[in-house]
């Protein structure tokens, strides 16, 4: 066998090993996983949400993995009451547990924070309600309109005065905001019964 | 080995008759150096181009920390958009062109042989930059996949993966007509990363993943991008480049098989250890972990072997710019691998896992290591192709000084800043709020550090652009970053130059190659 065949075959070995082990063979051991309770498919509007979530990378911000008890401060600090569990994510298409918490992890956001003023105003400007934030701001998914011609359908958003629009002109959330809103809401860990290992 | 290889050996085509073995190596390696011409520039440039809209993009990430009500009043400018847009025009568009460049020239030099396939290698580049183009912008539209590392949409990865395998099928056809007995330990790394990159980027497209499962597979995917496709191109030049400008072979010749396989074998089983702490089963994270640590034994042989063919030629560094670079990147691959495996382990990654400490180990990784590697590659390569000299050694001080200060005091600060960060999250009596405030100055830090790497990379451009355009003075000899001293690089050392005197240019490749020397 010549040298170049071995190295060939060598590191193409290796590869297939790796590959077998870590990437195919959790999806065949967690084939057949139960959702956890509260965890459902998503509705229309949440998989628009979740769209968004995606398109616009939350996740290079904030993770959705509450730590087990134990391991990290995460349900001291009121992330969630339980660590996170492979059934929280049967219908991920698009997995988004994330690997970086610029901001708070979102995977129990829903019990957290149900306001959708505040999730509104939060997207809007958020300084207005979490001073010293560093996240951006995402005016573009709100409408600032005059009030007179606010339509009955819209949701129209209370910000703060030192952040809201000049007199007579008030925040409509676009459909993507109230999409987004959704899916955030979607995120919620209920509390299991007994504690099963991931 | 094949009868045939060796017996190919002697018969080096367009040999004058008469002249010396000296004039006779000069004059094959010119001929070799001359086929990879195009396709060396045309990679090379195109990585450098990617790097500047990588590093502009990478800008405005930064700033964005630092000025969260910047450019925010449309979709394609929000963080979430540029920041994928960074990651993925630095490895797909930078580093790996890069790479490419520097590995095409390699190839046919190590393997004594002309470049074959070189319109697949012309064409790969010019559908990589159509896919890089397309990605690129993609991400910025709003057609982010979000799954880190692979971001951009399956329409760029259509350009990209043909791209990917003209080049296998190119570094195949002249592996054929190699002129070598022994196959030095830079191709190795190369031929396998050729594997291992199409492979990758192949498996983890595959529509089959979801939910925790697709995050193991996403793990394992962008570990092995960095371990078994980047990490292989900046060894395999690491190991030609110490060598040839010192004038002195590899440390230990049997070190580097050992380092080579023990990567082979332990690097792709360590990419989960990105989800410790995680919802992944238990024994997935677990042997992440180990093999993560297995790592130091790779590392450690490839750090002797750098490190000890050094040793005693450290003033050289003061002169040679390829080397100065080089060995810059080779110790940056210590330091990032010797606490990869430290900070795999749980009680490490419960701190560090979630801050700004993991993108300071990024930048070490891909930036101190592997980008200075390809700039110091390219210091020597380039004036090979073009048959022109550097311009500038102060331009040339000037980049080596921005970039290796900038990305070391990005490092400092993020690691830093890292640590507090990880550490405050762990005592739940500090508010969120107050640990996002404490992260501000190290942030601000970053961005001027990154400033003074991205002035670095318009320097380097404009540098690549006068040797391209054979702009200035004609020089004789290499550019140094002083006067080198008569004889301080041997006949067959130093950086050499696109010029010199077939006599005076005869370096005996035989050095390295056999493993008894
Ligand atoms: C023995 C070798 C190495 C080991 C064991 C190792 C280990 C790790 C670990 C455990 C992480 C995850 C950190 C976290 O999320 O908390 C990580 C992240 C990373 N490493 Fe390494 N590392 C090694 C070498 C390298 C090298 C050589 C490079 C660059 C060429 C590199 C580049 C990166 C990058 C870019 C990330 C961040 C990935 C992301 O979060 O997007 N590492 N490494
Ligand atoms: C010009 C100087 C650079 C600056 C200012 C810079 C800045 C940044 C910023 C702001 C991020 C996002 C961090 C976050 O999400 O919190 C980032 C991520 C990243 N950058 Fe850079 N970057 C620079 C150059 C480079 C280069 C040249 C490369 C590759 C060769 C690179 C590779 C990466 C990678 C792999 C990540 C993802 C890190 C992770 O997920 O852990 N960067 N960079």
């Amino acid at each position: 066998m010549t040298r170049s065949l071995l190295i060939f075959l060598g590191a193409f070995a290796a590869i297939s090993m790796s590959f077998t082990a870590l990437a195919l063979l959790p999806g065949l051991q967690l084939s057949t996983i139960e959702p956890t309770p509260g965890t459902d498919d998503y509705t229309f509007e949440e998989q628009r949400g979740r769209e968004i979530y995606i398109r616009d990378g939350c996740l290079y911000c904030h993770t959705q993995q509450v730590r087990p008890d134990g391991f990290g401060a995460d349900i001291q600090r009121g992330w969630g009451s339980r660590g996170s569990f492979p059934g929280d994510y049967v219908y991920d298409e698009t997995h988004q547990l994330g690997t970086m918490r610029t901001g708070p992890d979102l995977h129990d956001i829903a019990s957290r924070q149900p306001s959708r003023d505040w999730h509104l105003a939060h997207l809007y400007q958020p300084r207005s309600v979490s001073p010293g934030s560093v996240m951006p701001a995402y005016p573009y998914m709100f409408e600032v309109k005059s009030r007179s011609n606010v339509l009955p359908s819209d949701v129209t958003v209370p910000i703060s005065p030192e952040y809201a629009p000049p007199e007579g002109k008030v925040v409509v959330a676009k459909e993507e905001a109230l999409y987004l809103y959704d899916y955030l809401m979607t995120l919620r860990l209920e509390p299991l019964e007994e504690n099963r290992d991931g | 080995m094949p009868a045939s290889d060796a017996d190919r050996e002697p018969t080096t085509p367009g040999m004058p008759p008469g002249s010396t073995s000296e004039t006779l190596e000069a004059n094959w390696r010119r001929t070799v150096d001359h086929s990879t011409r195009w396709p060396v520039i045309a990679f090379v440039s195109s990585s450098v181009f990617w790097l500047l809209i990588g590093s502009v993009l990478a800008i405005v990430a930064s700033l964005k920390f630092n000025m969260p009500d910047w450019l925010v009043q449309q979709g394609w400018l929000t963080f979430g958009r540029i920041r994928p847009a960074h990651l993925n025009t630095v490895i797909y568009g930078w580093i790996s062109m890069a790479g490419v460049g520097v590995g095409t020239w390699l190839w046919a030099r190590l393997l004594k042989t002309r470049l074959r396939g070189r319109w697949m290698m012309m064409t790969s580049v010019a559908l990589w930059n159509v896919g890089m183009l397309l990605g690129t912008i993609g991400i910025l539209i709003g057609h982010s996949r979000a799954i880190e590392w692979v971001e951009m949409p399956y329409y760029a990865f259509a350009f990209i993966v043909p791209a990917m395998l003209l080049v296998v099928a190119s570094f195949l056809l002249t592996l054929q007509q190699r002129r070598v007995k022994h196959l030095f330990i830079s191709v190795w790394y190369l031929g396998a990363s050729m594997l291992w990159g199409p492979f990758l980027v192949v498996a983890v497209l595959l529509p089959i993943y979801s939910g925790v499962p697709e995050a193991t597979a996403n793990w394992w995917y962008a570990h092995n991008i960095l371990g078994l496709w980047i990490t292989p191109a900046g060894l395999a030049a690491a190991y030609y480049f110490i060598p040839k400008v010192i004038g002195r072979p590899v440390y230990s010749y049997h070190l580097s098989y050992l380092g080579f396989w023990t990567l082979a074998l332990f690097y792709n089983w360590a990419g989960v250890h990105h989800l410790v702490g995680g919802p992944a089963p238990q024994w997935v994270v677990t042997v992440s972990i180990v093999f993560s640590v297995m790592m130091i034994v790779p590392v450690v042989v490839v750090a002797v072997n750098h490190h000890m063919t050094v040793v005693g030629h450290f003033k050289k560094l003061k002169y040679s710019p390829t080397l100065r670079f080089v060995v810059f990147g080779a110790m940056s691959y210590t330091a990032v691998s010797l606490q990869g495996s430290l900070q795999s382990l749980r009680s490490w990654q419960e701190v560090t896992h979630f801050t700004h400490y993991t993108i300071a180990h990024s930048h070490l990784g891909v930036y101190a290591f592997a980008s200075m590697i390809m700039f110091g590659a390219m210091y020597y390569i380039m004036p090979r192709v073009t048959n022109w000299e550097w311009d500038s050694p102060r331009l040339i001080s000037i980049h080596f000084w921005t970039t290796g200060l900038g990305v070391g005091a990005y490092f400092t600060a993020l690691t830093i800043g890292g640590v507090i960060q990880g550490l405050q999250m762990l005592d739940p009596s500090i508010d969120f709020l107050t640990i996002v405030d404490d992260t501000k100055p190290w942030l601000v830090v970053r961005s001027v550090a990154g400033s003074l790497m991205t002035i670095g990379h318009f320097v380097f451009a404009y540098l690549l652009y006068r040797i391209i355009a054979k702009s200035g003075e004609r020089r004789d000899g290499p550019v140094y970053f002083h006067p080198a001293p008569a004889g301080l690089f041997g006949s067959s050392a130093g950086d050499g130059s696109s010029r010199q005197a077939p006599s005076m240019d005869a370096d005996s490749e035989e050095t390295q190659d056999s493993p008894g020397l």
